[in-house]
């Protein structure tokens, strides 16, 4: 074989490989450098006050806690939101709706996933905080409960498009059989083709989850922003912080290599594991039967 | 007794049946509510002069042409970074790669990827690209941040394209005497474009639209001039939108609801384009 050509082909593999290598790397950079920037927290903050219920950098109080119950309160009530909404939708769509009005609709639910999270955030300002506000007769609209319808609706797309496939992909003969059998369509849906399409739907779930954790923008424009305790069923009625809004709001005014700065790393190192976790799980054996690139896609 | 069992689970049918239909409907009026609302809003705001002059009065009058550039110029520079590399490792995972535990950790680095939060890629950003590569607030440390985190989109997406291609057509290259290389290059990407296409495009769109990553790494709060070089700030959509609805004091509606349609236009253009072409080669394709 004429020597150049071979040549190139091993340098095109070469160069092919390291790109297919990519991805190992940016991961291993992304977790350097927040560990470079956000471990330095643990010997400039005693551990108990880093795990304390006071978030108040100007006096050097860090307590990350208020950040984190924040986060979880509007993460659970988000999800509250979009798992009914998410797999009903899903339902109505493979299930029930006529393949029409799927074909129309499916695309119409997966463009509301393409909002950028700053416009649904702008809305939420000036529609969803006012209307909270006069009809639960709060002082203020910009609390958990915002964050939360918000972030079910940005997580409704994701978990709607994924669901809906793992419904479709249910074989056909599943429904035939148990119809013949003598069931409703009611509990054709409830005790077959739900069950069937099991681990497609958890995919769904957890990548709504996934989503809902690390929403930034959206959070940190419509929950009020008070880093307070979030632990009673109340506090949904209350302005919160989130992790990320945290981050997103602060950093801009801290001064680089301070204190302050490497515990916004540390913090950012925490949600990064948090979402290092919620993959893996995503993606175990248990949900096996999804393909990854139907995962990242959504 | 028969007829009440049956009674019931048709009455429990019909019920549960229209409580679905119930909850997808309050789920997908919204969302057309949604986009009638900023459009019926935003529309009366847009004219040439806002679209192409600069913002002036502390951004409370004039147009928008800083950040629509901006998120331009952003876009393109996400592509130029994230398109070869992300096209290369899908190629590699496509063609190349066995199916080993080194392959496996590619893929769980990719969903990993694709699962961070947007503003931990800020985070990220800041740390390597403006204070450890000293790139500064600029739109190369802002770009390089945006195209590692639509790196796992297009990987994705160009690898399931790759793979659709039928394997025969490489067989039967190879068999013809062509080498690996040129099996990939002249046979399976030109089959596989439309689908990378695609995959690129929706990748992009999350980029232009994303504002927690250009945070600290790219985003000027207020630049009443275009940027000249790949080391300025510059304004972007997304980041203009939200610090005029949140950080401006007095600031008209009118430019408020102008700017969130621009930005939608530009994103929901993206999203159009990417499904046309993908119906298209779809119609087109013989195999």
């Amino acid at each position: 074989m004429n020597r150049s050509l071979s040549w190139g082909e091993t340098l095109i593999t070469a160069v092919v490989k390291t790109c297919g290598y990519s991805a190992i790397v940016f991961v291993l950079l992304i977790f350097f450098f927040l560990l470079r920037e956000g471990l330095p927290t643990l010997a400039e903050v005693k551990f108990g006050e880093l795990f304390s219920t006071r978030w108040y950098p100007i006096e050097d109080h860090f307590g990350i806690l208020p950040l984190v119950t924040g986060s979880i309160i509007v993460t659970v009530g988000a999800m509250l939101v979009a798992i009914p909404f998410g797999i009903g939708t899903a339902v109505f769509l493979s299930e029930i709706a006529p393949r029409w009005m799927r074909e129309i609709l499916k695309p119409l639910v997966e463009l509301l996933g393409g909002l950028p999270s700053v416009v649904l955030g702008f809305l939420g300002i000036l529609l969803l905080a006012p209307f909270l506000r006069n009809f639960l007769n709060l002082p203020t609209g910009l609390t958990a409960l915002a964050g939360a319808l918000l972030l079910g609706g940005i997580a409704v797309p994701t978990t709607v498009s994924i669901a809906e496939d793992a419904l479709d992909s249910v074989p056909q003969g599943y429904r035939e059989g148990a119809l013949a059998l003598g069931a409703t369509k009611w509990q054709t849906i409830w005790r077959v083709t739900l069950p069937a399409a099991r681990s497609g739907v958890l995919t769904a779930l957890m990548l709504g989850i996934g989503r809902t954790i690390g929403e930034t923008m959206a959070v940190m424009m419509v929950t009020g922003n008070a880093p307070v305790m979030a632990v009673k069923f109340s506090s949904i009625f209350s302005p919160v912080r989130t992790m990320t809004a945290t981050i997103a709001a602060e950093m801009g005014e801290v001064a680089n290599g301070s204190t302050y700065y490497h515990v916004l790393f540390f913090i950012g190192l925490v949600l990064f594991l948090i979402s290092l976790v919620v993959n893996i799980i995503a993606s175990s054996v248990v949900f096996k039967s999804k393909s990854r690139a139907e995962r990242v896609l959504s | 007794m028969i007829r009440r069992f049956s009674l019931d689970r048709f009455l429990i049918q019909r019920l549960g049946i229209s409580l679905i239909t119930l909850v997808a409907f309050l789920t997908i009026v919204p969302i057309i509510a949604v986009f009638a609302y900023i459009i019926g809003k935003g529309a009366p705001a847009i004219s040439w002069q806002f679209l192409s002059a600069m913002p002036r009065d502390g951004m409370r009058a004039g147009g928008i042409l800083p950040a629509i550039v901006g998120t331009f110029y952003l876009t393109l520079g996400t592509a130029l970074f994230s398109v070869p590399l992300g096209i290369a490792a899908a190629i590699y995972l496509s063609e190349y790669a066995r199916e080993n535990w080194l392959t496996r950790l590619i893929r769980i680095a990719i969903i990993n990827l694709a699962g961070i939060p947007s503003v931990v890629y800020g985070l990220f950003g800041l740390g390597l690209f403006v204070l450890f590569l000293k790139f500064g607030t600029s739109i190369l440390a802002a770009s390089l941040t945006l195209s590692i985190m639509t790196l796992p989109v297009i990987i994705s997406a160009a690898e399931e394209a790759l793979r659709a291609v039928p394997q025969a057509f490489r067989t039967v290259s190879i068999s013809l005497g062509g080498t690996r290389w040129q099996t990939i290059r002249r046979i399976v990407l030109p089959q596989a474009l439309p689908g990378i296409i695609t995959g690129v495009i929706l990748g992009l769109e999350r980029a232009a639209g994303e504002t927690a990553p250009i945070l600290f790494t790219g985003a000027a709060f207020f630049l009443p001039r275009l940027p000249n070089s790949l080391f300025d700030a510059t304004m972007a959509l997304p980041y203009h939108l939200f610090v005029i609805s949140t950080q401006v004091p007095g600031m008209p509606i009118q430019i408020q609801y102008g700017t969130a349609l621009v930005l939608i236009i530009f994103v929901l253009g993206m999203n159009l384009t990417a499904t046309f072409i993908r119906s298209r080669a779809r119609a087109k394709r013989q195999w």
